[in-house]
This record gives structure tokens, sequence and C-alpha cells, in this order.
């Protein structure tokens, strides 16, 4: 089947088995690699990618779902191309060493994008359960969490200052609180 | 992990879809946001022959006040269903529950027919719709019928859903913003519930308990609803949420943890929903 998706702001188009991923449909039709596929079922994020603005797990949709769609990997974000880091996310993940192996950052990354468009004004907590979808195995989140606060424009320090002190419970959203929040 | 090979279809309405399910009868499967079947098509415990994908029928994404009731489109997504205003206001279980479905990424994609479609029994939202007795639209070349969601299930993924027959709409009653809780226990945080417990306020006041995860099918709390009726304590009445259950075993929990885990949940739900 003929799918036409726009990747990264082209056009592309080829004739893919219904049953292609859409990760593979990126990384194996157009050879854009950053796009990992990690667990392959749906609990990592690696494969995170955003289409038509939001993220999605790329792993976990058809390319002919994303058919007449629009798709951004990290590719595709501000500078890439150059080799530059032009994009607020990416630079905030440099400046605050938000990556270690970076098997989990493209994926990071673009879930951050989403987050920051869906909600500017980011706390840390939202940061935290916003990216309750991707996992880092070298276990980096503190640094993860600081960068995506610095790329919405928020001064970490004093965000993280703010939720030690909140005494907001810091669990993510389905976990039972217990009895101490009642 | 990849799918064994299907023809796709793309439907565009609502009639074109049950003109497809028609024609290829137990041969199709209906693909909504994608995040129950594909995993089970790439695992291959699901192999249909034609996958017809209703992602692009725009006449099943809608939530609006319809009388006493909410109307949400079967293909209205999570998220959709997490942000909506009306749905704060009028039902405000239903966000608060789709909000620990999955993680962002798949509240993007997954849709609220594809959940009770599915029937996960550690699934979040047909435990919800059963704590706010919702109805099933289902509409297929016959015609519409409404099913309470009382009547829809009838085992573990199996409901009474005809292969012909698409989920069209899901109607909730206006419950108000308050009066709620849903107390749900996992180990991760996307993860599906160990034990979940739903509390809904209804009109006259009655509490209504759904439960996941404690059997083959969403289940009701009835003997502490009952409890409750008569006037017990809170603490009395939860203690008897297990009573008519038969909860799994697996790596997470014994049939015996969650039949405690559930009078834990079921007390702090209806202690959260007094306010």
């Amino acid at each position: 089947m003929k799918v036409e998706i726009t990747v990264n702001g082209e056009h592309t188009s080829h004739d893919v088995e219904p049953r292609t991923l859409l990760a593979h449909y990126l990384r194996e039709n157009l050879g854009l690699k950053a796009t990992n596929i990690g667990c392959d079922t749906t609990s990592c994020g690696a494969c995170t990618v955003l289409v038509d603005g939001e993220a999605v797990k790329s792993c976990t949709v058809l390319a002919v779902q994303a058919d007449q769609q629009s798709v951004t990997t990290m590719e595709g974000l501000e500078g890439a191309a150059q080799g530059e880091l032009g994009h607020p996310v990416t630079r905030a993940f440099r400046q605050e060493h938000g990556l270690q192996c970076g098997f989990c950052t493209p994926g990071m990354v673009m879930a951050a994008v989403s987050l920051i468009d869906e909600n500017p004004d980011l706390t840390e907590k939202d940061v935290r359960e916003g990216l309750e979808g991707n996992l880092c195995r070298c276990t980096g989140y503190h640094n993860i969490v600081r960068a995506v606060l610095v790329a919405a424009g928020k001064d970490p320090d004093a965000a993280q200052a703010a939720e030690a002190v909140s005494g907001e419970r810091t669990t993510a959203p389905g976990f039972s609180t217990g009895e101490g929040d009642k | 992990m990849i799918p064994v090979g299907f023809d796709y279809q793309r439907p565009e309405s609502v009639d074109a879809a049950l003109a497809l399910l028609a024609e290829h009868g137990d041969d199709a499967t209906v693909l909504a946001g994608g995040h129950s079947l594909l995993p089970v098509m790439k695992l291959r415990l699901a192999a249909p022959e034609v996958v017809i994908d209703i992602g692009r029928v725009a006449e099943l994404n809608y939530i609006r006040v319809d009388g006493d009731e909410i109307a949400i489109g079967a293909g209205t997504r999570y998220r959709d269903i997490v942000i909506s205003d009306v749905l704060a206001k009028e039902c405000a279980l239903l966000p608060a529950v789709t909000r620990t479905v999955g993680d962002p990424q798949v509240r993007h994609r997954g849709t609220l027919g594809g959940a009770l479609a599915h029937g996960d029994p550690a699934g979040d939202l047909p435990a919800a719709i059963l704590a706010l007795e919702g109805t099933i639209v289902l509409r297929s070349p016959r015609g519409e019928r409404k099913v309470p969601i009382t009547e829809f299930y009838t085992g573990v993924f199996s409901s009474v859903k005809e292969p012909d027959e698409l989920i069209v709409e899901i109607r909730v009653p206006r419950t108000g913003s308050t009066g709620w809780a849903y107390e749900k226990f996992t180990r991760r945080s996307n993860d599906w519930a160990i034990v979940a417990v739903a509390v809904v306020t209804a009109a006259d006041g009655a509490r209504r308990i759904g439960l996941v995860n404690m059997g083959s099918t969403p289940l009701r709390a009835k003997a502490t609803e009952a409890a409750l009726a008569e006037g017990k304590s809170i603490e009395e009445a939860a203690a008897l949420a297990a009573e008519g259950t038969e909860p799994p075993a697996d790596n997470a929990g014994t049939p015996e943890y969650r039949r405690h885990l559930v009078t834990v949940l079921t007390r702090r739900a209806l202690q959260t929903a007094a306010g």
C-alpha cells in the first residue's frame, strides 16, 4: 500500500506492507536512525516521535495509520540537519547533561517537545509525570528533568526547591499514596 | 516484532466501516488507537485477515451534554477525555480515571470505545463506566441498540457485541465534579492495576463501586454498596468489598492478596469520595 507521509517537513512516499510499523518506516524506508526501538512493546518510549505534533510511540503505530499526516523525528528539530543544537530542548539536554548512554535521548527529547507544547508552564512534578512513558536505563532522570525545565524556560534549581518544600506527593498518577496523604 | 500480514481498510464514515464489517465478519478486526490491538498482533496472539482502521472517522469523536447524560463518541481519545471541560464539570470521575491509563504517548492514541471493546478486566475504563452505570451504543447494518454496561461483558475479553457491530457511543450520567474517587494500585506508574476501585455518588446519594482486576470482567462491589445503603460505616462496608469476586493470580499478587487489597482500596476510595 502506498503511503504519503510528511516527515520533518519533507514529503515522503513509499509502497509498504500494511503491517509496517512507523518506527520501521522511519528507520528503514527513510534511513532516519535517530528513532530507536528499545522494548518494542510500548513501554520504554525510545521510539517516541510526533504525529501531527503529538508524541506517540512509533513501535505501536502502523505506517499506514500515519498516511497523509505529519511526522517529526529528532532529525527534524532545528539545527539537527546541520549537526547543531538549534532547538531549545536539545540545547537544554546538553547544558544540563541530560543524557548518559544516549539511547533513550531521542525519545525523551520528542516526548519533552510534546509535553512543553501542551503545557508551557511546567512544574517539576509535571515533568516527572509527563515523562512517565519514557525509561532511561542509565537512570539519569534527575538531569533529564532539569533539562526539560530549562527548555520550558524555568529555573531548574528554583523549580526543584519549590517541589522539595511543597510537600506534594511525588509519585506518578496511578500510584497509591497509602494512608499518609489522606 | 511484526504482525502477520493483513489487508488494511480505512473507512471515513461509520456506514462505510459497518459495510466493511458486514463484508468481512469474523475475519476482520477494528483498529482505533491500536494500543491494545497492535501489541497482541505483534505478539501474534491475534492475526486478523482484515484490519478496519476507524481512526479517521471524525463523526465518532465528540463529548457533549445530552439531557441527563454525557454522550461520548467511541473514537474519542484518552487525551481528549482528560482535558475535557465538559467532563471535568459533569462527570469528573472519567477524566481522573483516564489520566491513569498508560502514559502521555498512549493517551494520544487510545480511545474510550477501543478500551471498552477490548474489555481487559485489568483495564481502568470498563470498571469506571460500570461504576457510572453507563450505556454502550452499538450499531450494525441491522440498526442500533443500547446495552447497559452491566449487561455488556460476558467473560475475559468478551462481550455481547456481535462481529458486525461497532461501538459508536458511550453514555454516562451527569454525576458532577464531586463525590467520586479512583484508587489504583500498581507497581509501576504506567502499568495495569493490580487492583483498582472506582467510586461515584449517584444523584440519589447512593455510592456505586466498580472493581478493576477482581474477576474475569469488571465487577461491582455489591455487598459494600448494599451495606452503605443500610447505613453501615465506610469501614464496615469496605470490609465486604471482596464478596462475590474471583480475582486472578499472577506475578503481581495472589487472589488472597487482591481480596485484602480491594477492601483497603475501597475504604480509601469511599473516604475520598465522601470528601
